[in-house]
């Protein structure tokens, strides 16, 4: 066993010893596993918020978005900026609601205001589609860290194993609390490492950012900005306008809301998050120093970039810190998805066909199914083959679909019927759906187009005919206070 | 001070309308390529807006935790 290994082992055996002791002193029914009891304060929350967005697509993607697309890659700082701002008046009204309520998860929300437990289901399914490609995403990007940060002595599909055993364990055990606490530890570790490789990369090989940028300017003329066509200006506003819109409209994402033991921790949150954003720009630094020094990395292996120029730089016991740090990314926010798909099978499909069930049962369903989940996650990490990268696409693009129904209901007069919401969703997804299998996009069905129309993220026509169908349906199926105005 | 949350539009603006004008490598800005210095100056304002907003905001005003059950609607 080399030294990169034996810190990477000690880190993942220090994470699953913390998130099983989480649970001490907790009596875990279904509120406390899923939602903390609704006791956590700004800086848990901050974690687990800021955690589910520092994921390994970050870590590794962030930089190898960097280094094999250039400028485009500015989209990610762009849209979670945009996010955090609308954050600060979307999530008090969400989070006031699911407390008054006593909600669990994301479709309870939808369930309740619409007064469906059908929607329910529907919005569980819309779900559990997007969060298990997503946990797929996690795990895969896990056994890439862990073989190469381990120098090939442990293979990617140990890695899977063990890091689906861990998570299992400490999610089944501990629920929420669990990812809280390794997030904090993940947060703080992630920080420290992406801040010393994204100054120290660039510096040690260039001398300063200016020289380095300079050389890639003059290497690759333009690749640091947008592009004249394809991902060009059109691209970038209605990527970044897009993916901000359904940046909180994850499952995951309603679940660590609940957790909040008050409002004002996301108005404060949406101050500091963008700054803490930051810390991508230092990804990016990596990605961009690796460009010219790992030169020839392109299709899936640009998301090696990060590991391959650090290889270069430095012994094994940092690689092992480093790629500790990777694991985490995986980890944590690998729990939260975990625990979020486990709790919308339980609480809303489990639910909803036995209606008589009691909370205990639920509880018990939830931490069943956990296991369950994750070997499905891993089945389908080492099995799918291009599936999964088609689910992958279509992921956030699904969840998305959920915000016009999501805003109407905050609305104080909701304008949306029951029958409006499920067609608004309905046709969104199904949208979704037939573009990304069929591989539409905006250049393929306008083709004579200007160019700002045609570099238009396809998501835009789902959300479109999605309010549509929302605005048609609510008209033509609108009774007299049929949905309670609350 | 309500007309302060409309300030919260222009990180939009900043940044969706911005990529139209400095949409460029050069000159670099504190070394970094102009639409990158762009954009992270406009994270920086972002910040401080939504401090500004945080602070004029009568919701945060109250030492006591605002707690869901307290509020009633209108």
């Amino acid at each position: 066993m080399n030294a990169a290994l034996l810190i990477i082992a000690l880190t993942a055996l220090a994470a699953l010893l913390l998130g099983l002791r989480a649970r001490r002193g907790k009596d875990m029914d279904l509120e406390q596993w899923s939602v903390g009891g609704r006791g956590f304060g700004t800086i848990l929350v901050f974690v687990l918020m800021a955690g589910e967005i520092y994921t390994t697509f970050t870590f590794l993607g962030g930089s190898g978005y960097a280094y094999g697309h250039g400028g485009p890659a500015f989209y990610i700082l762009a849209y979670g900026c945009l996010a955090y701002t609308i954050s600060y008046w979307l999530l008090p009204p969400i989070w006031r609601y699911a407390k008054q309520h006593r909600l669990i998860s994301q479709p309870d929300f939808f369930a309740r205001k619409y007064d469906s437990p059908a929607l329910g289901v529907v919005v569980a399914l819309v779900g559990i589609v997007a969060l298990i490609p997503y946990l797929v995403l996690q795990l895969k990007g896990l056994g890439i860290i862990v073989a190469t940060a381990s120098y090939g002595s442990i293979g990617s599909t140990p890695a899977i194993w063990i890091g689906a055993a861990v998570v299992t364990a400490y999610v089944m055990v501990s629920g929420v609390h669990g990812s809280a606490w390794t997030a904090v530890v993940k947060d703080t570790l992630i920080l420290a490492v992406v801040l010393f490789l994204g100054i120290y990369l660039p510096l040690q090989e260039y001398g300063s950012y200016g020289a380095m940028f300079t050389a890639i300017e003059a290497a690759k003329p333009g690749f640091l900005a947008l592009r004249p066509t394809g991902e060009s200006i059109a691209w970038f506003d209605s990527t970044v306008l897009l993916t901000a819109l359904g940046f909180y409209c994850w499952p995951h994402t309603f679940g660590s809301l609940y957790t909040a033991k008050d409002a004002r921790a996301f108005r404060r949150n949406a101050a500091l998050l963008p700054l803490y954003q930051l810390i991508l720009l230092f990804v990016f630094f990596v990605g961009f120093a690796a460009i010219l020094k790992v030169p020839g990395l392109s299709g899936p292996d640009i998301d090696l970039a990060l590991l391959r120029l650090s290889l270069q730089h430095f012994d094994p016991w940092f690689i092992g810190v480093i790629g500790a740090a990777g694991v985490l990314t995986a980890l944590v926010p690998g729990s939260m998805i975990l625990m979020a798909s486990a709790t919308l099978l339980a609480n809303n499909i489990y639910r909803a066909f036995s209606p008589d069930a009691p909370d205990r049962a639920v509880t018990t369903v939830a931490r069943g199914l956990v296991p369950v989940v994750a070997l499905v996650a891993v089945w389908f990490t080492l099995e799918g083959g291009t599936t999964i990268v088609a689910l992958l696409l279509m992921g956030y693009a699904f969840v998305t679909q959920l915000l016009p129904t999501l805003v109407a209901s905050l609305l104080p007069h909701n304008p949306v019927t029951r029958e409006g919401a499920f067609a608004g969703i309905g046709v969104g997804v199904a949208t979704v759906a037939a573009t990304t299998l069929t591989h539409t996009s905006f250049a393929t069905l306008f083709p004579t187009w200007p160019e700002g129309v045609r570099d238009l993220n396809i998501g835009i026509i789902a959300l479109v005919l999605n309010l549509v169908a929302l605005a048609v349906v609510s008209a033509l199926t609108r009774r007299p206070a049929t949905v309670p105005a609350e | 001070m309500a007309w302060v949350r409309y300030l919260a539009v222009l990180p939009f603006v900043g940044l969706l309308g911005g990529v139209f004008f400095f949409n460029r490598v050069t000159p670099l800005v504190f070394g970094m390529p102009l639409l990158l210095a762009w954009i992270v100056l406009w994270i920086l304002l972002t910040a401080v807006i939504m401090t500004v907003i945080y602070r004029c905001d009568p919701e945060n005003a109250d030492p006591a935790p605002d707690l869901g059950a307290r509020r009633t609607r209108p």
